[in-house]
C-alpha cells in the first residue's frame, strides 16, 4: 500500500473535473457551497476581493478557521499557503486539508523559489499564465494547475488571456518536429520531460482549472469552452447579492457549458454580481498574477 | 454496443476513453434523453453529493431507475458506488439506491490517507489489480444477493448484484482495462 503517490495526488484533481470549487470563509458559507453542489471548497480568512481591499501582507488562514470548515462539510477542503512558504504548507498538511493552493493571492514568502511539492503527501494546485509557468510548477510537483487570471476583480479577461495562451502554446508544440522540442522547452523555461509529455498528450499532464475573475455562469461556461477542466470561484459567489442562487447557477453552467439554452435559464434573476474592477486601473505592482516565478 | 458515461461532474472522460479502448461506443450522458438506447451506464468518480443533486435537478434520477428496471446495466466507481447504495452511513443525500449495500463515505480517511494497492481478484485472473483509492468509500455490509469480489482488510471494495457492478477505486486512472471488459461481458450476458 502506497500513499501520496503522484497518481493519487493528481487523481483527486481528476475527480474534481467538471465541478466548481468555491472560496469560503466560514462554516456557514461552506455549507451553502456544498448545498449548491460545489465539488470542493477553499477555506480562507478573506476572499481575494477583501484581501485586495485590505492591502498589507496576506498569509495562510488561522488553522481554527480551516478546521471548522473541514468539520462543516463532507466534500474536499483546500487551503492556501504563500508562494515558497513550505512551513505554512507543512501546517496545512498536518491539519489534513485535501489540497494546498500555493497561491499568488497571498503575499509571496520567497521571491525566487516555489515550494518543493514533491516533499508532501498532500497534493498542490498552482496558478499559471502560460505553458512554461504551468510546466515549471508541475516539475516542482504540482498535481493540478489553474489559470491565475486576476483574483478578486470579477473581471474574466485575464483568465481568458491565460487559458488562450496555454492552449495556443500546446497547439504550437504539437506541430513542432521532435528536433525542435528541446529548444522550445528552453525558450519557455520548462522541464523537457514535461514538454515532451504535453506534446504527446496534446494537453497539460495534469488537470487545469480556471480561476481569477469568474463572476457569472456565462464566465464559467466561457472558460470551459476555452478548454478548462473545471472552475474556481473566489470572490464571485459570496460578494454577490444571492450567493446560494449564483453558486447553484455556476455549478449548472460548468456542466452544461455547451448548452446556451440551459445557460440562459440559469443566468436569469441572479441579482447583482460582485462589483468588478477594470484591470487597467490596477497598478502593475498590485496585480497578483505577477507573483510567482 | 452503446454505453453511456454520466457526465455531470467527475472523471467521466477517462471512463469514456477506457470503454472506447475496449471496443464499445461510449456517449456522455447529461440529459434524460441521452439514456435512450443505452445497454449500460457508467457512473464515474467525482463528488457524490454534487452528482446526486444534479441527478435530481436535471430529471435523471427517475429515468435512470426506470432504465435500470428495464435491464440497463450500471457500473459505479467511487462516487458511483455511493450513488448505487441503498444505505449511506450518516447521510440523507440523494441516491439511486439500486444495490442492497451499506456504504461509508471517505471511509479510509481524507486525501492524506488516499492510497494505491494491489488487489487479488480471482475473477480477473492471477495478475493483481492495481487499485487507486481517492477519499474512497467502502461497503460495510451487503445483502445476500450481493456477490463480494474483493476486499481490503475485510472492507468490501468490489461487488456485484445482478446487472450492477461497483468498485470503491478507480480503474480508469490506470491502464488496466479488465474491469471495464468484465462490465461489457456482463452486459453481453457472458459474465
Amino acid at each position: 500500500m502506497e500513499q501520496g503517490t503522484f497518481r493519487v495526488k493528481a487523481g483527486l484533481a481528476e475527480m474534481l473535473k467538471g465541478g466548481v470549487i468555491m472560496d469560503v470563509t466560514t462554516p456557514e458559507q461552506a455549507k451553502i457551497a456544498e448545498q449548491a453542489g460545489a465539488c470542493a471548497v477553499m477555506a480562507l480568512e478573506r476572499v481575494p476581493a477583501d484581501i485586495r481591499a485590505a492591502g498589507g501582507v496576506a498569509r495562510m488562514a488561522d488553522p481554527t478557521i480551516v478546521l471548522k470548515i473541514m468539520d462543516a462539510v463532507t466534500i474536499p477542503v483546500m487551503a492556501k499557503a504563500r508562494i515558497g512558504h513550505f512551513v505554512e504548507a507543512q501546517i496545512l498538511e498536518s491539519l489534513g486539508v485535501d489540497y494546498i493552493d500555493e497561491s499568488e493571492v497571498l503575499t509571496p514568502a520567497d521571491d525566487k523559489f516555489h515550494i518543493n511539492k514533491h516533499n508532501f503527501k498532500v497534493p498542490f494546485v498552482c496558478g499559471a499564465r502560460n505553458l512554461g509557468e504551468a510546466l515549471r510548477r508541475i516539475g516542482e510537483g504540482s498535481a493540478m494547475i489553474r489559470t491565475k487570471g486576476e483574483p478578486g476583480t470579477g473581471n474574466v479577461v485575464e483568465a481568458v488571456k491565460h487559458i488562450r495562451l496555454v492552449m495556443s502554446e500546446i497547439r504550437l508544440l504539437q506541430n513542432l518536429p521532435d528536433d525542435e522540442v528541446a529548444a522550445f522547452a528552453k525558450n519557455i523555461g520548462a522541464p523537457l520531460e514535461f514538454v515532451r509529455e504535453t506534446k504527446k498528450l496534446g494537453r497539460l499532464p495534469v488537470v487545469n482549472f480556471a480561476a481569477g475573475g469568474i463572476a457569472t455562469p456565462a464566465d464559467a461556461a466561457l472558460m470551459m469552452q476555452l478548454g478548462c477542466d473545471g472552475i474556481f470561484v473566489g470572490s464571485g459567489i459570496f460578494k454577490s447579492a444571492d450567493p446560494a442562487g449564483r453558486a447553484k447557477a455556476i455549478v449548472a453552467a460548468t456542466t452544461y457549458y455547451n448548452d446556451p439554452k440551459v445557460l440562459a435559464d440559469v443566468s436569469r434573476d441572479l441579482g447583482e454580481a460582485m462589483p468588478g474592477l477594470e484591470i487597467a486601473n490596477i497598478a502593475p505592482s498590485e496585480r497578483m498574477q505577477e507573483r510567482g516565478w | 454496443m452503446k454505453i453511456g458515461v454520466l457526465a455531470l461532474q467527475g472523471a467521466f472522460r477517462e471512463h469514456r476513453w477506457m470503454l472506447e479502448r475496449c471496443g464499445a461506443e461510449a456517449v456522455e450522458v447529461r440529459k434524460p434523453g441521452d439514456l435512450d438506447g443505452l445497454a449500460g451506464l457508467v457512473i464515474p468518480g467525482g463528488e457524490s453529493t454534487t452528482i446526486g443533486k444534479m441527478l435530481v435537478d436535471w430529471g435523471l434520477m427517475d429515468k435512470i431507475k426506470d432504465r435500470a428496471a428495464a435491464g440497463m446495466a450500471i457500473y459505479g466507481t467511487c462516487a458511483g458506488m455511493i450513488l448505487l447504495a441503498k444505505d449511506i452511513i450518516g447521510s440523507d443525500q440523494p441516491r439511486l439506491g439500486l444495490m442492497d449495500i451499506t456504504v461509508r463515505r471517505n471511509a479510509f480517511g481524507r486525501q492524506r490517507e488516499s492510497f494505491e494497492a494491489d488487489l487479488e481478484v480471482p475473477e480477473f485472473g492471477a495478475a493483481p489489480v492495481r487499485a487507486v483509492f481517492i477519499r474512497a468509500p467502502y461497503i460495510e455490509s451487503a445483502g445476500p444477493d450481493v456477490k463480494i469480489m474483493a476486499a481490503v482488510d475485510d472492507n468490501i471494495v468490489i461487488a456485484r448484484q445482478g446487472n450492477f457492478l461497483v468498485t470503491a477505486f478507480h480503474p480508469e486512472l490506470t491502464a488496466d482495462d479488465r474491469i471495464h471488459k468484465y462490465f461489457i461481458a456482463m452486459i453481453q450476458g457472458k459474465a
